[in-house]
């Protein structure tokens, strides 16, 4: 990694963000790759995700009061931007097209998500109905 | 140049690819749009503009008119600026999908040391992140390696050429007004009508006086002379000297500003702001004991490249009109700092102008100007803020409060950090000059500053040990 670029570099399996935590800012990779964990109760950690170069997470903390909903970590070194929520919500009563950016990349996530969902219930035995074990997810 | 008589009167007669639209008019399939200058208003205006357009399914062809290629060393192609992109444009830009790789951030800046005659005080990032980026707008200094470096305008030009500008490379040589529309005519002869002209030229360009016809009702900003500099030493040497911090001056030195060095690879970038700038007041200011230290044994190298470009003080009057707007420096700036983040605001709120509402002087007035006027309106509470900068610079007193009250804040992890906050954003042009002077009126800044003004005024209540390496 650059020692000149902008950013913070996180080295192998630091950990960015953490779930349940609270958030007041979202993130940029600006070079290398993370993962996106997800930890169910009574459940070990689950990879849900890969995130490559230029990619925006943390988003759900800029428009929520929520804590973040899984754990990312870098996958070999990564070099991450860090964008402010006040900032950000400020230059969004501004322009609010600024937003556009986000709203379709969670609109593309969304879509990845509908896709996920489909092919798990549409097996090679054709649709499957939600069984106690399938809500449980 | 040829008077505007169509663009005068009420009775244009519109032909082609723009048309009226409830009074308006308004950019349509196959409309043309001229951008007079390739640095950062330009391009960011192509970027938004045609990002924009795409997500309405409107095709539009934009025109770049600039004839440098930003790949040779020294003035021919550079465009004469201190080079920092704030840290809320950085921000912004990752927000719009907009990175800067580390080929064009010369150095990644993570804090400022502000350096007085009572002591340094280094102010830390608020997220300790090189979130401000040390840029070259042209290919670097007139004696940098022959090597190519990647300009932060030819980056933006490149991503508007990808995403379907066309670059002229030629210079804009005359507009006349044709049937109500602009021609733009170069010095080959060739000429173009455009539905749309979009002037950023800056203020340092001679293509501003393509513009000084009085029916336009535009006159061009005030401007005020500043000096830039670079020192060559070597990158090894700058980043033990001057590390990742911008390294900023609060001399009382008689008619200087502000003062900033940047480190930017194998040099560092001197800025001077400052009344009738001229070579006496440069040679005072390098003369300085503060600033001499800066440097490796105290001593000042030659100057590798320097220039006294003027920078925009005072907003154009009426940058727009119908089927052209002015926008970055050409238009309004934010007074002394962030000129590229003023450069983005300007030319996004002019695309979104153009294509959402209309290219005529009332959707300008109604969508553009605004954006221009809070810019404007935010410069009068800049020279409240700089005139009490000023009044420290030259009180023995008041400076070392300050440096004592910053240093206090830093050394306390997890304090609010009032007078760093206050001294970081005025200093890196990361907030609104509105909203640094309302955290001055807080009833604790004034007590906490009084009282290390006194504390700071007693024998051993001075502040941090002077000259110290900050560069560690």
């Amino acid at each position: 990694m650059a020692s000149n670029a902008l950013g913070r570099v996180y080295a192998d399996g630091e950990t960015i963000v953490t779930q349940g935590e609270a958030g007041d800012c979202m993130f940029t990779l600006q070079e290398g790759r993370l993962e996106v964990l997800v930890t169910l109760p009574g459940r070990p950690p689950k990879r849900v995700a890969v995130m490559e170069k230029g990619a925006i997470f943390g988003e759900m903390a800029i428009f929520e009061r929520e804590v973040r909903s899984a754990t990312v970590r870098a996958l070999g070194e990564a070099r991450v931007l860090t964008i402010d929520k006040k900032n950000f919500l400020r230059r969004i009563q501004e322009d609010p097209t600024l937003a556009f950016t986000l709203v379709k990349m969670m609109s593309q996530r969304i879509r990845h998500l509908t896709l996920g969902v489909g092919e798990r219930r549409v097996g090679p035995q054709g649709p499957r109905t939600d069984g106690p074990e399938r809500r449980r997810l | 140049m040829t008077a505007p008589s169509s663009f005068l009167g009420p009775l244009a007669r519109l032909r082609g690819r723009a048309a009226r639209r409830d009074g308006s008019l308004a950019l349509q399939d196959g409309s043309r749009v001229g951008v007079i200058g390739g640095g950062p208003a330009g391009s960011f205006f192509t970027i938004f503009l045609l990002a924009m357009a795409d997500s309405l399914g409107l095709d539009l062809r934009v025109d770049i008119f600039e004839p440098r290629f930003f790949t040779h060393r020294g003035p021919a192609g550079c465009n004469h600026c201190g080079g920092i992109v704030s840290e809320s444009l950085v921000q912004m830009l990752a927000a719009e999908g907009i990175n800067l790789p580390p080929s064009v951030v010369q150095q990644g800046i993570d804090s400022y040391i502000l350096h007085t005659d009572v002591g340094d005080v280094r102010i830390q990032s608020p997220r300790d992140e090189k979130r401000i980026a040390a840029v070259y707008r042209g290919n670097g200094p007139r004696e940098s390696e022959p090597v190519e470096v990647a300009g932060f305008d030819r980056h933006l030009l490149d991503l508007s050429a990808s995403q379907g500008a066309r670059v002229v490379r030629k210079m804009a040589q005359s507009v006349e007004w044709i049937d109500g529309r602009p021609r733009v005519t170069c010095p080959d002869g060739s000429a173009t009508d455009f539905d749309l002209l979009v002037v950023a030229t800056g203020v340092n360009s001679q293509a501003m006086n393509l513009f000084s016809d009085a029916a336009h009702r535009f006159a061009a900003p005030a401007t005020q002379r500043t000096f830039i500099c670079e020192f060559r030493l070597g990158a090894d040497v700058v980043r033990a000297t001057f590390g990742t911090s911008m390294h900023v001056f609060l001399l009382d030195i008689p008619r200087l500003g502000f003062a900033a060095i940047v480190p930017k690879g194998e040099f560092v970038t001197l800025c001077l702001l400052g009344d009738d700038l001229d070579e006496t007041l440069v040679e005072n200011f390098l003369r300085s004991a503060e600033v001499q230290r800066c440097f490796p044994g105290g001593t000042i190298p030659p100057l590798a490249c320097h220039c006294y470009p003027r920078i925009n003080v005072e907003a154009a009057t009426r940058p727009f009109g119908d089927r052209i707007v002015w926008i970055g420096d050409s238009g309004v700036a934010r007074l002394y700092k962030d000129g590229i983040g003023s450069a983005y605001r300007t030319a996004k709120a002019a695309a979104k102008t153009a294509v959402f509402s209309g290219v005529s002087t009332e959707d300008f007035r109604r969508h553009f100007w605004p954006a221009c006027r809070a810019l404007d309106v935010d410069n009068m509470i800049a020279r409240v803020v700089f005139g009490v900068t000023h009044l420290i610079q030259h009180s023995s007193v008041l400076r070392r409060g300050v440096v004592r009250m910053t240093a206090r804040e830093q050394a306390q992890a997890g304090s609010d950090g009032q007078m760093s906050s206050v001294l970081w954003d005025t200093f890196t042009g990361s907030a609104p000059y509105r909203d640094i002077l309302k955290r001055t009126m807080r009833p604790q800044f004034p007590v906490m500053l009084a009282w290390n003004v006194i504390a700071g005024s007693l024998p051993f209540g001075g502040a941090s040990r002077r000259g110290r390496n900050h560069g560690e």
